[in-house]
């Protein structure tokens, strides 16, 4: 590909070198400088109606809109300056004057950008002393509402839709200060991608019904994750408040997933916070479980291992490094690895090339794969009477029990207990996904990071560590710390994940060696 | 000949000669009227010679902007394998005009040869006139006239003959004033909602389905058969004041006064003249008070700045306000400025398509304030406000219809501030009244 030409400019007296064609906008954040914008959204077409972004370029006579301004060789931009200062202090106060200023009531408040700007440099106060124009509330279908009072007619919404889905569904209505957003005749944001709107909407007008006055803002602890709700790998953030999943946020990744998630998987967070958790190592004490310390439930759960051969079945849900580890149990003495996928269908989102929510609905079907599980829909058909079964978090839900009964014992190492299990010889209590660091690869080979958002209950522990901990009690040599230390194990015993580490991957992640353009250094 | 009035002999009909004469809007009697020479001379010509004549002639657009014809066809680069397109702007929605209305009423193959010659010498192959919805009878006309160049061979796969193609279609528009705004125009021609595209790309790059396009207004369109006939040099000769303006104008003129009625003078015709002359000055026992001579849009002048005035595109500016479409719209004294000035507020505010915020909002609040006056409920700050509205309203938006908005409310505020000022104090002067007593 020949190299883009590069246009120099100044923006606020620093200078900037872009690619030719690069709007003021894009070019000024290079240089660490937000130029304050509504309706220009960089996945979306650009309309320049909000008027927001408009800066001074000199020599030229009128303000422009930086969005849809090229950059020039020469340019001299000024974002901050008394002129456009002042044209931003006007949209804002027109943006202001129709808004019902509800701000303690609206569940935007805290992350609305028309709160933000305002403050930053807005009028203290309107001269608008006129009635205000008001329309209700209106359920647009799917998870989102629309609260027409707080539009600001930036049409965000309306362009994701036509441009992004492909499905018509919302359009602006009427003309002048009457002008809302509206749906077209009998349809409804059904579109399996539509609420990616509430994200693009960067005021209160577009809510989801979901998280309706569930909490404010800046109550939610966030963390940077990945939905692991199908095999597409889209970066999100969890947002926790009480230690307990509020809702999931797309995070950007160009790469991945642009600036979106589907709706099933922003919307499948319950399970996250289930109350029914193993929260005690437990051993077999006669006809039940009695709870113990976890050197006891771990010399037993060893104590099984050491000459048996294990039957392993794993959750696709799990991190590489806990199925690695895992991996290291199958290859003491020989076993089997296996695993299960919920399916369902792909819905894509058809303006984003490779973006969709997946058939396989678990995060790391991909790294399963690689590590050398098999998958099966009766995973558990191979499984001998002499076996020792170790259930790596699958809750059986579906499966005949029967098939878990012949095994000689169970070892669980689960984030719940199996219902109607009587073989179990141990339980091992593990953190879920959000309560615990590690990776998982997409269905394209990339390898992406997600973080700790919310505590683990009970005693439930890390499941590398706990898997750490029974290799240790099997003899193993290493030691692990943190989960870096297992990815660097794995990176340096499988030859897909060499020369990846934590630090390599960073919060975007990186494909594994044979994925397309996965040549690792 | 002006209308509905005989005409006045100071006047120069050029595009106005047949205005009434019922035979001059059917193909024959266009024909017997000379009609359709112009086409057959163009097609015998190269485009870029059209193009240089119009050039030289000096033709500035009519809709509003002036900016020269023959430049803007040179624009457009025939045989870059792309479709071109033509557009005749007769979405004539500015308030107090009406003078492209006349031209389709009265000569409506006028515009249908201008089009054919203007698609030619642009290298288009189809031309789109889109006229406003409001405009049922001339679309009738229109309708019937295409409809006869067809059967006729004038236009098609072989116009007249030559083996040229040349296509038009009649397209209506469905009553919003911003599909007068060019980039509006063509949205709406699309068969999109009617909203202005941001610029660049001009039309001329991307146009009407993202093909090249020249936007042309119909007086403009019409005016350029006459130039083919008699020359660049006799249409140039036709100027009374600044040599950049050229030919002769149509002046739709309303409000209260003697002789409403459109006009055709040359350009550069004293302004003084015709409101008091041609247009047969004021009625009985009133005086005229302001005039906004180019459309609503333009600054409102007063009676002095009106009367020093040149009529043409130097000449309106010089004196406080702009040629702008034509329309002259004559206040006399029996009229409230603020009532006037909110009506056209109100106007705007309708017709604001709703994408920029200062358009959309400000054009409601200003109609807000001033009817708030206007009622006699108004402050002194609200005069302020008004004016800062209107700053922040202007040079900031796509279009310019946020302009229009300011423009009148500024320059009534500067010009009529005694008025507003006896109505926020509670004065609520007749003004006829006054002039009486």
């Amino acid at each position: 590909m020949a190299e883009a030409k590069m246009v120099n400019l100044t923006i606020e007296g620093r200078p900037v070198s872009v690619p030719e064609g690069t709007s003021i906008l894009e070019a000024a954040k290079t240089a660490g400088i937000l130029i304050p914008h509504y309706c220009y959204h960089p996945s979306l077409p650009i309309p320049g109606v909000c008027r927001m972004c408009l800066v001074e370029v000199e020599k030229a006579p009128k303000l422009a809109p930086s969005c849809a301004t090229s950059v020039a060789e020469g340019q001299i931009v000024h974002v901050h300056n008394d002129r456009t200062l002042e044209a931003r202090k006007g949209v804002l106060e027109f943006l202001l004057i129709n808004h019902p200023l509800d701000c303690p009531i609206c569940d935007q408040s805290g992350e609305c950008e028309l709160q933000d700007f305002t403050y930053q440099e807005g009028r203290a106060d309107s001269r608008y002393r006129d009635p205000k124009r008001f329309n209700p509330v209106e359920d647009f279908g799917g998870d989102v509402m629309y609260v027409p009072n707080r539009c600001i007619l930036c049409t965000r919404c309306v362009r994701f839709m036509d441009d992004l889905a492909h499905d018509t569904v919302l359009n602006v209505s009427e003309r002048g200060d009457r002008a809302l957003i509206g749906k077209f005749e009998g349809k409804d944001l059904t579109h399996p991608w539509a609420a990616n709107v509430i994200d693009l909407c960067p005021v209160g007008a577009l809510l989801s019904k979901d998280f309706l006055n569930k909490a404010r803002a800046w109550e939610l602890d966030r963390a940077a994750s990945i939905c692991p709700n199908c095999t597409q790998g889209c970066n999100i953030m969890i947002e926790v408040r009480d230690n307990s999943v509020a809702r999931l946020k797309p995070r950007p990744n160009e790469d991945v997933n642009k600036f979106f998630m589907c709706d099933y998987g922003r919307l499948n967070y319950r399970w996250m916070n289930r109350q029914d958790r193993a929260e005690l190592p437990m051993v077999r004490n006669g006809a039940g479980l009695a709870s113990a310390d976890w050197e006891a439930a771990i010399h037993m759960a060893a104590n099984l291992l050491r000459d048996a051969k294990p039957f392993v079945l794993v959750s696709p849900m799990l991190s590489n490094e806990t199925l690695f580890l895992l991996t290291r149990l199958l290859q003491r003495k020989g076993g089997t690895g296996v695993f299960r996928v919920a399916t369902g269908d792909e819905a894509p989102l058809p303006g984003v090339e490779d973006l969709a929510l997946r058939r396989d609905r678990a995060a790391n079907v991909q790294g399963a794969e690689i590590l050398g599980y098999t998958r099966s829909d009766s995973p558990l058909e191979d499984l001998g009477s002499d076996d020792i079964l170790v259930i790596a978090d699958d809750d059986l839900r579906g499966m005949p029990v029967e098939a878990a009964a012949r095994a000689k014992a169970v070892i669980v190492i689960g984030t719940a207990i199996p219902d109607g299990l009587e073989n179990i010889a141990a339980v091992l209590p593990i953190s879920n996904f959000t309560e615990e660091e590690g990776t998982f690869t997409n269905l394209r080979g990339r390898v992406q990071r997600f973080t700790q958002a919310k505590a683990a209950p009970g005693q439930a522990r890390p499941s590398w560590l706990v898997l750490g901990d029974l290799l240790g009690a099997l003899g193993a040599q290493d030691s692990f710390y943190l989960p870096s230390d297992v990815f660097a194990d794995l990176a340096a015993a499988r030859t897909e994940f060499s020369g990846l580490s934590y630090d390599e991957l960073g919060m975007r992640g990186l494909p594994v060696m044979n994925a397309e353009g996965g040549a690792v250094r | 000949m002006g209308y509905p009035h005989t005409s006045h002999q100071r006047e120069t009909a050029v595009l106005s000669q047949y205005f009434g004469d019922e035979e001059a809007r059917t193909l024959d009697g266009w024909k017997k009227r000379g009609g359709y020479q112009a086409l057959e001379k163009a097609l015998g010509m190269s485009p870029a010679d059209i193009v240089n004549v119009v050039k030289e002639s000096g033709l500035r657009g009519r809709g509003g902007a002036g900016f020269p014809t023959g430049m803007k066809w040179s624009f457009m680069k025939p045989g870059d394998g792309k479709p071109h397109y033509l557009c005749c702007n007769a979405d004539e929605s500015e308030p107090g005009t009406f003078k492209d209305r006349e031209i389709m009423r009265w000569t409506p193959h006028a515009l249908v040869e201008g089009c054919a010659i203007g698609a030619y010498a642009i290298g288009a192959e189809t031309a789109y006139i889109y006229i406003r919805g409001e405009f049922t009878e001339p679309l009738i006309w229109m309708e019937r006239a295409v409809e006869e160049a067809y059967a006729a061979g004038i236009l098609g796969a072989n116009s007249m003959g030559t083996g040229k193609r040349v296509d038009v279609y009649v397209h209506k528009g469905a009553g919003a004033y911003i599909c007068g705004e060019e980039t509006a125009l063509m949205n709406s021609l699309e068969g999109r909602r009617g909203n202005p595209r941001i610029k660049p790309p001009f039309p001329a790059v991307s146009g009407v389905f993202g093909q090249p396009t020249t936007i042309n207004n119909v007086e403009t369109l019409a005016a350029v058969c006459p130039i083919l006939m008699k020359g660049a040099e006799w249409y140039k000769s036709m100027c009374l004041s600044n040599p950049k303006s050229t030919g002769t104008k149509l002046f739709s003129v309303c409000g209260n006064l003697r002789n409403p009625g459109t006009y055709e003078v040359v350009m550069g015709f004293p302004f003084k003249d015709f409101l008091y002359d041609l247009c047969g000055g004021p009625l009985d026992g009133r005086r005229f008070k302001a005039v906004i001579p180019g459309g609503a849009s333009v600054p409102i002048q007063t009676m002095e700045e009106a009367e020093a005035t040149l009529m043409d595109y130097e000449g309106f500016v010089a004196q406080g306000s702009m040629l702008g479409s034509g329309g002259v719209i004559v206040i006399d004294d029996a009229q409230s400025m603020v009532r006037v000035i909110a009506r056209l507020a109100r106007f705007f505010a309708h017709e604001s398509c709703a994408q920029c915020t200062q358009c959309r909002e400000g054009t409601a609040w200003t109609t807000k304030i001033l009817e708030r006056i206007r009622d006699g409920q108004g402050t002194m700050e609200d005069l302020d406000t008004l004016l800062s509205i209107a700053d922040n309203m202007t040079g900031t938006t796509i279009c310019v219809l946020s302009d229009s908005c300011a423009t009148p409310v500024i320059s009534g505020i500067k010009k009529f501030r005694p008025e507003f000022e006896a109505l926020i104090h509670g004065k609520r002067v007749h003004s006829v009244m006054a002039a009486v007593a």
